[in-house]
Parts: C-alpha cells; structure tokens; sequence
C-alpha cells in the first residue's frame, strides 16, 4: 500500500504543472479565479484548442482516437492540476459524455464525424435528457421520435439543458416505442441544433444567471443515420453514460481549491484581535471539512485504483458524488457564513458577491447527475444488495 | 499510489482471521469475558504461536517487522473479534516503544519475551489531573541515588491488570523520561477495572517507587514517545474499522431477514438511505485507517499529527454513527447483551474516547490549519 504518486507520476504532475503555469492564458484564469462566466464560451474553447494543440484534448480517450491514453491515475492527476491552477474545466457533454457513448456503441462513420470535432472544439455539445415530467424518473421520458422513411420526426422539449445556449449538436433520449416497457422504448440521437424546429429559452436561476435551457422540438427531422447504436436500446448507452458522469463529478482539485480559497479569506478576516481561521468555532468547521475532503481524496484514489483494473465505473461512483457534493456546498456555505451580513448587498457580476453567487449556484450540485436520493438509492440497492 | 497488499501482509490478516472463525467465536469470547482476569491466557499463547506478538518487532530483533500495514491488517480482524486480549497495549504500543526508545540490552531482555507472550507490557502515559491531554503529564521521576524514584498517576491504563511490565512516562526536569516499572515493584497500586468495552484496566499510582539506573528507555523521549502514541493510535483505528465493519454487516443482514408490515425492513427506503449512509461513513473511515497507517511513521512528527488527528477525528465521528444507528436499526434486539451488535456498540464508544477523544483531535487538527 502506498498513498503517494511514484516517481513516473510525480514526474507526471510535475510536467502538467509546467505546462499550465506556461500556456494557460492568464485572462481566462483570472475570469475563472474570479467565477467570471462573461465569456464561458470562447474560455472553453479557447483553452480547448490550446489542450488539443498539446495532444492533451481528451485525456480520457484511448490514443486511436486522438486521445492521450492516460491511466486513471493519470487523468486523476491532469484533472486536479488543471482545477488548482483555475483552468476551465472542459465541457463535460462532448468529451466525456457523448463522446464514450460514440466509441462504445457509434458506428465508425459517426466516430470519424463526431470525434475529431469533439477534440479541436469545432462543436459544442449540450445534453437533452430530462423533461418537465422526467426527473430523477428518466425513464418515463415523453419527447416523441417517430420513424418516417430514413428520418426521426421529433416532437417534444428537454429541460435543465446545462449551456446549451451555446450548443452546436445535442444527444437527446427520445421516445421510439410508446407501447413497450418506459425503458424499453427509448432511443439514442444526435441531433444538429441548427435544424429547423428547434427553439432554444435561457431559464432564469436563483443566482440571476442563464446557465440552462429548455429547448422545444416542433417536427424537428433527424436523419436515421444520427442513431446511436440500435433503436430502443438508448437506456443502455444512457446508463453507460451516467457511469462515466458520476465518476467525473467527484473533483478533488476543484473542491481543494475552494477551500484553499475559505481558508485564504478567513485568515484575511480578524475577530477579537485574531483572525477568524484561528477562532475556535469557525476554525472546526473549516477543519472539520478539511479532514471529511482528506478521506474522500483517499476514497478518490481506492476507487480509481480498483477501476483501473475493471472497464465502467461501478456503483462506489455514487459514493464520491454524494460526499463530494457535499463536501463541496459545505465549503460554499462557509464562504458566505464568513461574508456574514456582508452577504447582504448582492450584485452577481461584482467579486464581493462571489461566495454568495457560488452558494446559491451549487445547490444544483446534490440535484443534478442522479440527484443525491437516487444515488443512496442506487448504493442500497448495488452495494448493500438490498 | 497503490492500494493493494502484499502477500506476507494478505496472510497475516489471513492468518487472525482464521484465528478468531476456528478458536474466538461470539460465544467463546462471552466466556473469556466472564472469566475472572476477562482474558485468556490460552488465546494469548496461540497468538504467539501464530507470531502474531512479533509482528511490531524488527526482523533483526528476531521479530516479523509486519510494519503499520501489517498491524493494520491484523487490527482489522481483532476489531472483528473484538478480542479482549491484550494485544493492542502489548504487542503493538509497548513492543513498539521499546523497540523504538529500547537500549540493545533492554530489547534483548524484553522482546524475546514479550513475542513469545511470557511478559506482557503496557505502556502508562494518560493522566486524569491533564484532562488525558497526551502532551502534559505530571508524574515525576527524580534522581535517587544511583537510580529513580518515581511518583504519579496513570489514568485508564488498558490492560494494567495483566502487565508484569509497565512503561512509565514521566518528567525528568525539563525532560521526559520513558521508565521501565515491574508491575509488582513496592509503591505500585493498582486500582482494576473492567471498561465500558469490555476490557480490563486500571488506575495506577506510583508511590516513591525506587528504580534501578538501567530502568529508563532512551534519553528525553517526548518526541519519541510522541511517536509511539501516534503509532498505537493508527492501530487502534484499523480495530475500529474492523468492527464498524462487522457492525454494519450484522445491520445489513439482520435488515433482510427482519420482516414487518409483511416485508424485510430492508426493503424500506427510510432504512435503505440509513445503511447507505452507514456505507459512506464506513468507506470514508477506512480511506482513515489507511492513511493514519500511512503516516504514523512518518519522520515529520507535524504530518503524522495531522493525519492522525483526522483520521482519529472522523473515525470517531463515522463509530459513533454507525454504532448509534446499528443499535437503532436492530430496534429492541439491538439493546439486548444477547445480540454481538451492542458489544460493537460498546467497544466503538471507547475507541471515541480513547488516545485523544474526537473533540482533542479536531481542535488539534484545527490549530495546524494553516492558509497556505
């Protein structure tokens, strides 16, 4: 047993430092330092570009498709450094959503299609699964997909579609076969959003931001051919998909530099002649979640360490989800008790609003991705086997 | 970063499990427990047999130097069979501060014996009048002659009873001073007792007790025996996990059998939700126990603190958890003597308690905070 990286991972991290502290722009880490979402789209992209140029683009994907061929470890690494230097994170729903679904269950011409421009940000993927009546049920998804010569005619909406504002495609789960059984009947699209009958409205949040999107479908044809895998399976690739997600949302780097950043600010605040890290009762919280994000980096690396040896995450996935959800809205909430009434005055473009902004923001991060009941549901039920 | 075990590690854990299935069952420890010393002499001389009092000593002593991963292999399946034995005091905190503060001669005279388990040491550091805060004690050694004389209270010694040796620390002017006591030595008082976990220990006071000049271990030994104290205390984590661990197996099982309103109660989300939160507060505590057996030997005495410190913060947070809601679950069965559940229960609340209580290392984790 070894807790630490070995030398060729050190070495590693070591190179991926080096490359971030020297081609990461510093505009983009400033906005990012700052949570500043003004320009989220040319960021992603633009720092997208500069990972593919590297090579680095996917670190997830195997070297055939352009990927780096990194090992969990590895892309474990690659992922807390770029967190920690205040890199965007790349945008999830190509690289590591659609994308795994495409080489797993795509044909070869949608692999040549879709996968090149996935790499170089030529297109911008957003994700179409939930629907007003279709939450954390998924399966009983209504958007209907019926079949009309060598063309899907779909009618129907999505909702809660994460910066699809901006999106060029859409992977959609649609509705091929009303008669059969909810999870029987669903299917796996890919569709061009610049196709007509398709209508994008930002919706409003509790942080005052446009971050998600319901997108309407009126008669919107999709060839065939944009099929992923065989019709009515989709709930397979699905389930193959959230998999991948779940494993992703654990973000170490990211929640340690949160709360590098709460302990930056409490040392910085002074109450009764010392500052508030070192005030007894503001101080345990702040060490209570230092040590609950200590064992979960732990967790973290068990479970990357046995996936290593298996193909698709398995159920401990949820495990990291849900402590590193909470683990993270607990450093947001600190940041705003450390505001105190300062939290008052909000202006959301302004940096003094940033906790309070964040707090309200990551309230999402226990809903979205199997909201956190489902995934005690999915525990109970794949690891407890009850 | 690697997360498997050897195969030497693999068959020690093996090795005691085996050990407690064959000759340490539930029933087998119920008599142990009402015996009159509460442990038993024949289990300890099978554990020598098996090497397993020689893990902690240096394969150069004549030991098997399984090292922290090793003990914390072997504490796991003791803190299955929750043995009453006393291995932890022995055969891991005494061994181990002998083996590190020992002169050559002091470790050929004990370690031989404490392997094959004809000497049993304990080591006698907490104090009561500190509040058990390890890093102040007040019992005193004075110069006498061409020896000691040593006086002082030692609080909730485990397994004071059984030792014919106890390791005294105490202070040596500005020093601190590790002394070797022979259990019956003249001025010794022991006052016995049986813990809330079951175990045997007690209350000691030295009285102007007379010791020869070869009796202490090392020179000032506040940081080694810093060091031993942080040593024990990954040991007693990887017995806590093992018998979160069993507790929440006996929860789950007993949850499948229990039927109410015409179901398993398991079947019910309520519980459902309650045992995946059991599940998460047990994976996050062994990620614990391996980091504390990670870093209780490492060099800088400030990393091993604060890993130590967390672990020991949230392993007592997830016993207390998930022994509170085994016994809930288990519903009036859960507060019987019958069932092995309210023994685990028992046995996690004194891990909370002892080698520093969960609130003593939160606070000492908080006071390492630094923001940087």
């Amino acid at each position: 047993m070894d807790l630490d990286f070995n030398p060729e991972e050190q070495t590693f991290r070591d190179d991926v430092r080096r490359f971030l502290d020297t081609e990461l722009p510093a505009d983009i880490r400033d906005r990012m330092r700052r949570d500043d979402a003004s320009r989220i789209r040319d960021d992603i992209v633009r720092w997208q570009q500069i990972l593919h140029a590297k090579g680095w683009g996917a670190p997830g994907w195997p070297v055939e498709f352009g990927g780096t061929g990194w090992s969990k470890t590895q892309q474990y690494i690659f992922e807390n450094e770029c967190a920690l230097a205040d890199a965007p994170a790349q945008l999830a729903f190509g690289i590591k959503m659609v994308a795994p679904v495409i080489m797993r269950y795509g044909s070869a011409e949608q692999q040549q299609r879709f996968l090149p421009r996935i790499l170089a940000a030529q297109d911008w993927w957003c994700q179409g699964y939930s629907e007003t009546g279709s939450g954390s049920d998924l399966a009983s998804l209504k958007m209907k997909a019926e079949r009309e010569g060598d063309e899907y005619v779909l009618n129907g909406h999505k909702v809660w579609n994460t910066l699809g504002q901006f999106a060029d495609w859409i992977f959609c789960l649609v509705r091929t076969d009303p008669s059969a059984k909810p999870q029987k009947g669903i299917s796996f699209l890919l569709i061009d959003m610049k196709t007509p009958g398709i209508s994008v409205r930002p919706t409003r949040l509790l942080d005052g931001t446009f971050e998600v999107n319901e997108i309407r479908f009126d008669n919107v044809r999709v060839p065939v051919s944009n099929r992923v895998g065989e019709e009515n399976l989709g709930w397979t690739y699905a389930k193959f998909l959230l998999g991948h997600e779940r494993t992703n949302i654990a973000g170490i780097g990211f929640f340690k530099r949160e709360l590098l950043r709460l302990k930056q600010d409490a040392a910085g605040v002074l109450k009764d002649g010392r500052s508030l890290l070192e005030d007894p009762a503001f101080g345990n919280k702040i060490a209570q979640v230092e040590i609950e994000l200590t064992a979960l980096e732990v967790t973290n690396m068990r479970v990357i360490f046995a996936e290593a040896a298996k193909q698709a995450p398995g159920p401990e996935a949820s495990m990291l989800k849900i402590r590193g959800t909470e683990i993270m809205q607990r450093i947001s909430e600190l940041q705003v008790e450390l505001l105190g009434p300062a939290a008052l005055a909000y202006r959301p473009d302004d940096d003094g609003s940033r906790a309070t902004a964040a707090y309200l923001n990551l309230r999402k991060l226990s809903i979205f991705g199997g909201s956190n009941e489902i995934q005690r549901n999915i525990i109970a039920h794949m690891i407890l086997g009850l | 970063m690697d997360f498997s075990f050897t195969d030497e590690q693999q068959m020690l854990l093996d090795t005691t499990r085996r050990f407690i299935a064959e000759g340490y069952s539930f029933e087998h420890r119920n008599r142990v427990r009402a015996s009159a010393e509460g442990w038993s002499r024949e289990v300890w001389a099978q554990l020598a047999e098996l090497g397993l009092l020689a893990i902690n000593i240096p394969e150069e002593d004549g030991g098997i130097g399984a090292g922290p991963v090793g003990t914390l292999l072997v504490g796991n399946a003791i803190g299955e069979g929750m043995l009453l034995e006393p291995f932890w005091s022995s055969a891991v905190v005494a061994t181990h501060a002998i083996v590190s503060l020992g002169s050559a001669e002091q470790k050929s005279e004990w370690l031989p014996r404490l392997a094959g388990g004809e000497t049993i040491a304990v080591l006698a550091h907490d104090e009561a009048s500190t509040r058990f805060d390890a890093m102040t004690i007040e019992t005193r050694a004075t110069p006498r002659g061409e020896g000691w004389e040593l006086s002082g209270r030692k609080s909730a010694v485990y397994h004071a009873p059984a030792a014919d040796l106890l390791l005294v620390s105490a202070r040596v002017g500005e020093e601190w001073g590790l002394f070797a006591v022979p259990a019956d030595a003249s001025g010794v008082m022991l006052s016995a007792y049986a813990t809330v976990d079951e175990q045997r220990a007690g209350d000691v006071v030295f009285e102007k007790v007379a010791l020869a000049a070869g009796s202490r271990l090392g020179g000032d030994a506040r940081l080694s025996l810093q060091a031993v104290l942080d040593y024990g205390l990954a040991a007693l984590c990887a017995e806590a996990f093992g018998a979160m661990d069993r507790i929440l197996a006996a929860t789950i099982s007993y949850s499948r059998s229990r039927v109410q309103f015409g179901a398993p109660i398991g079947s019910f989300q309520a519980l459902q939700h309650r045992m995946a939160e059991m599940l998460m507060h047990l994976e996050q505590a062994r990620s614990m126990s391996y980091l504390a057996a990670s870093r209780c030997t490492d060099p800088d005495p400030a990393t091993r603190s604060a890993a130590l410190s967390a672990a020991k913060t949230l392993m007592g947070q997830a016993a207390r958890y998930i022994g509170q809601q085994a016994v809930q679950l288990h519903g009036g069965m859960g507060m019987t003597d019958e069932l092995d559940v309210s023994h685990y229960f028992k046995r996690l609340l004194a891990f909370e308690l002892r080698c520093g209580t969960t609130d003593q290392h939160l606070e000492k984790y908080r006071r390492q905070l630094r923001a940087a």
